[in-house]
């Protein structure tokens, strides 16, 4: 079996693209030219599997497929394409993914240029030694510029573009080029299938019937059925039921897999927490000395309260979660209770887009409706005691006097963007608490900022700031620096006088003031006129610091009942009644669910 | 004994604020029209103390009013309105009316202000609202009742105080005081009007009602005032959920303990032998409705009534949650105050849901 030159027929790369820059419609096309897909199961962007992601344009997680080329030289050739999630939120996922591969694709967008996402991606790339191939896509668009966006390559990253493909993915154009490119560009992988086993686990999913399905890259040595495996990282140990290959449709069950090849193993996994991505399952009968390096668990950054509209949901929205992660090893869910919402989640997060499409499958997937309280990072409190906590949610805010030192983390980040768009980018980098490190010259007219941001900052709503600043052009990514000390104070809201708790949250206490004027004015957008007058007062340790009022409701009225037909009065009930469910009785005032979301974004322009 | 509701679906031209089903007058589907209305009376043949012929403009249908009242089974005390425009009242009509067995008639007068009127493309005048009284009286129909709207837009307290001591004046014994709304699918939804917005409509409302008791219109429903005595006996019986025959295109019955509607189309009331119907309510009468009715009366719900549908403790707890300015407490019901009828769908939302 040690027929070595299997080797030199293997070609494992990813694509990095910016969201809507084409990866998916590019991934379509290669599957295509490969005839890997029959036409008839040709569904525009296959890979992306999930109908939110094929809504939203963007990869949640990594996918892979394998495919075979029949390339000019006459050798038919193993493709292992492993699609990438394209998102900061996944930056660690990315990194895996990356690491399972010799070689990238770089699609850039011949009228857009280079993004930040795909700047830094690309950076990972290099980091990992990544054969990187440029591809410029969109060359049909009439604002196409391929000779700048290839000079800007060489400027940017550094490698040269000279001979990079120009293609359109949508259109099919210089596809094969494309092909010819990985074939000759991208190095064949190494390793020995007689070595002890290290193969680099970049993704899983829990599939109903098999369990949890690991994706594989074997970098060293081989697996088969019936072979015992453990996983390094998390020491836990299985009996392995099936190897085999990622077909575009099904999984295609084989012998073995050996170095160099991507691949599945199922062996009766229960706990998707077992198979971790970036974890290192070796052969329990031949175990390697060391696992492959680069793994580290990943921790939640963002957290927020999810609740189902309706309480009596609440069982539902378990099952629920638990069924997602499943799959989604980044989710951590607890019971929670608040005084106003009742019982529901405290749930962790990767990051924001990872909060909202965690929100989304659920209400879509599983028909919930959800009420999400705004989102928190986690905080460090040194209490007087000595000892130290860490709060990810403001319910558990110690009393002030309790606190000796309280700490927010501080997360570096870099902006990219057009230099005219400097000037706008540091005032609300400043505005946001940012501070700054360096501005960089990525090319003639773009811009790296450099900044430390607390994560508090641009949780909520950085990004869209970001963008209403720059005219949707600048990107940014980061990465957590650490816990700094900070001044932060719990800010309260109160309604009729009662404090709503899940609408309470941590904030630096200088911004403690805009910050609650602005939440007070949303909610009083949001919350219906009652049948009286409502208050909507914000606190801090007891003291009201901003205060609205919504009056009382005037005028709700069919005036007319006429000649007997009662329906229109019917339907107005029934809609009454329906509208009902959407609110929450927090004492004697009724708020809608809107408000809750109202409140988590507060650009503040 | 139960009511009759007639439905003429016809008028001369279409108001600008108006949903309610119509279509051209013409004097050839009047007839066939009124001969389908006969038929059908003869089918149900039920006794009414009430009949009511809405619209449209019934009394565009003048000369038949007498002939579907004569095919009609009628208590001696019936009270029997036909809605008319003031325009429509000549001396002339009002004795053909009067003749025919009309005893009340109801009068679109909407408002005594000219600009009001323009601005609801009303075709009348307000001294033809005046002739129009007169000529009632004068042919022995001395119920009158009068349409007026609330929230027009630049309206303001001294013309609603204008229109309703001028109906006074008149001699009107009952007054029907409507906030203008605009309904989809209306002239008005298709221009750009511009309503008081809801604080002032809610206090020309509190104020309409106000002037109206100083004149001895006393409120008995979200929108209906009359001087003691002069109760429209037909509509309470809708407000009361009691049964009620309706004839014509587009109308409603509530008849053998379920509500249902005849199609809003003419040529296929007047082409069928009996008007075609289809159940709205399989199983009316319930809670819900009940209360949603009875609660725009100022009578309100007594405990007693409530305690029939096994509410009654429900009645009191949700009514005893609501600020006291706008529902009444008593020790046999609860009832809405002026303040809470502005906002009846809301306070009645929340006493029985």
């Amino acid at each position: 079996m040690s027929d070595k030159n299997y080797l030199d027929e293997i070609r494992n790369f990813c694509i990095i693209a910016h969201i809507d820059h084409g990866k998916s419609t590019l991934a379509d096309r290669i599957l295509e030219q490969t005839s890997t897909v029959a036409a008839r199961d040709m569904e525009e962007q296959l890979l992306d599997n999930m109908e939110l992601e094929r809504e939203r344009g963007i990869t949640i997680k990594a996918r892979a497929v394998r495919l075979n080329y029949k390339a000019d030289d006459g050798n038919t050739y193993v493709f292992n394409l492993i699609d990438t999630p394209g998102h900061v939120d996944f930056n660690y996922e990315v990194s895996r993914s990356l690491n399972a591969c010799e070689g990238a694709i770089l699609i850039v967008d011949a009228s857009q240029g280079i993004e930040a996402q795909t700047l830094a991606n690309t950076y990972l790339a290099v980091e990992q030694d990544l054969e990187v191939v440029p591809v410029i896509n969109k060359i049909d668009l009439p604002s196409a510029h391929p000779d700048e966006v290839k000079a800007e390559i060489e400027d940017v990253i550094g490698i040269p573009a000279d001979d990079a493909p120009l293609i359109s993915a949508k259109m099919g154009i210089n596809i094969k080029e494309v092909m010819e490119k990985i074939v000759s560009a991208i190095p064949a992988p190494k390793g020995d299938p007689d070595a002890p086993l290290k193969a680099l686990i970049f993704d899983s999913y829990y599939d109903s019937y098999k369990g949890v399905i690991v994706y594989v890259r074997v970098k060293e040595g081989s697996v088969r059925a019936g072979d015992r495996i453990r996983m390094m990282a998390t020491k836990a140990e299985f009996q392995v039921v099936e190897v085999g290959y990622m077909g575009a449709t099904e999984l295609v069950p084989a012998e073995e897999l050996r170095a160099g090849e991507v691949g599945y193993i199922a062996a009766s996994i229960k706990s998707i927490g077992d198979t971790k991505v970036g974890d290192t399952v070796t052969r329990c009968d031949m175990p390697a000395d060391e696992p492959l390096a680069g793994y580290r668990s990943v921790n939640p950054m963002v957290f927020s309260g999810v609740y189902p509209a309706d309480g009596s949901k609440y069982g539902d929205l378990r099952d629920a979660l638990e069924k997602l992660r499943l799959n989604d090893a980044s989710l951590t869910f607890e019971p929670e209770t608040s005084i106003a919402l009742g019982l529901g989640f405290r749930c962790g997060f990767l990051g924001l887009l990872h909060m909202e499409i965690i929100q989304e499958r659920l209400e879509r997937e599983y028909n919930l409706d959800l009420i999400t309280t705004a989102p928190s990072v986690v905080y460090k409190i040194d209490r007087m005691s000595g000892e130290t906590i860490f709060i990810d949610n403001p319910m558990n805010f110690p009393d002030p006097s309790e606190i000796k030192q309280a700490y927010e983390p501080m997360v570096e980040a870099h902006v990219y963007a057009p230099s005219d768009y400097v000037g706008n980018i540091m005032e609300l980098c400043q505005q946001r608490r940012g501070v700054f490190k360096d501005m960089k010259y990525i090319d003639k007219t773009r811009v790296d900022l450099h900044y430390d941001l607390p994560l508090n900052e641009i949780v909520y709503d950085f990004f869209d700031a970001l963008k209403s600043r720059t005219r949707g052009y600048a990107s940014y990514d980061y990465e957590f620096k650490g816990f700094v000390p900070s001044k932060l104070v719990k800010l309260d809201i109160l309604l009729n006088g009662d404090i709503v708790d899940a609408l309470s949250f941590i904030v630096f206490a200088d911004s403690a003031y805009p910050r609650a004027r602005k939440i007070t004015e949303r909610l009083k957008e949001h919350i219906p006129r009652q049948l009286f007058e409502v208050p909507v007062q914000a606190a801090v340790g007891g003291k009201i610091i901003a205060r609205e009022t919504i009056k009382a409701m005037r005028k709700d009225v069919l005036a007319k009942c006429y000649g007997g037909d009662i329906t229109r009065k019917k339907k107005l009930l029934e809609k009454q009644k329906e509208g009902k469910k959407r609110m929450r009785q927090l004492g004697s005032v009724e708020v809608p669910q809107e408000a809750f979301m109202a409140v988590l974004k507060l650009d503040d322009e | 004994m139960i009511g009759l509701y007639i439905h003429i679906p016809f008028c001369l031209s279409k108001c600008p604020y108006c949903d309610f089903y119509s279509v051209q007058y013409s004097r050839r589907a009047a007839q066939e029209y009124a001969e389908a209305v006969i038929r059908n009376i003869r089918h149900y043949s039920k006794k009414y103390d009430t009949v009511y012929f809405g619209g449209g403009t019934p009394v565009l249908l003048y000369e038949y009013i007498g002939k579907i009242l004569k095919a009609a089974d009628i208590t001696g005390n019936a009270e029997v309105t036909v809605e008319a425009n003031p325009c429509a009242v000549t001396p002339d009509i009002a004795k053909r009316l009067a003749s025919a067995g009309v005893n009340r008639v109801s009068l679109g007068v909407q408002s005594m202000n000219r600009n009001e009127l323009s601005f609801l493309g009303r075709r009348h005048t307000p001294a033809q609202v005046q002739a129009a009284f007169t000529n009632l009286n004068a042919a022995g129909i001395g119920n009158i009742s009068a349409d007026m709207m609330i929230g027009l837009p630049g309206q303001n307290e001294s013309s609603i105080s204008g229109t309703a001591s001028a109906l006074k004046e008149y001699g009107a014994k009952h007054i029907s005081a409507y906030i203008l709304k605009i309904e989809e699918n209306t002239p008005f939804a298709r221009q750009d009007i511009s309503l008081p917005d809801d604080d002032r409509t809610a206090d020309l409302y509190l104020f309409t009602v106000r002037e109206l008791a100083g004149l001895g219109f006393a409120q008995y429903e979200v929108s209906n005032f009359s001087i003691p005595g002069y109760e429209c006996r037909h509509n309470l019986k809708y407000w009361r959920c009691k049964e009620y025959i309706g004839i014509g295109a587009a109308a409603h019955s509530y008849y053998k303990g379920r509500r249902f509607s005849v199609p809003p189309d003419i040529g296929a009331f007047t082409a069928s032998d009996i008007q075609q119907t289809s159940v709205t309510d399989e199983n009316p009468g319930g809670w819900e409705e009940y209360a949603m009715l009875k609660l725009r009366l100022t009578e309100g719900i007594t405990f007693d009534e409530a305690g029939r549908f096994g509410k009654a403790d429900e009645l009191r707890r949700n009514a005893a949650k609501l600020p006291p300015e706008l529902v009444n407490i008593t020790k046999n019901g609860v009832n809405l105050t002026a303040e809470g009828f502005p906002v009846s769908n809301a306070v009645i939302g929340r006493i029985i849901y």
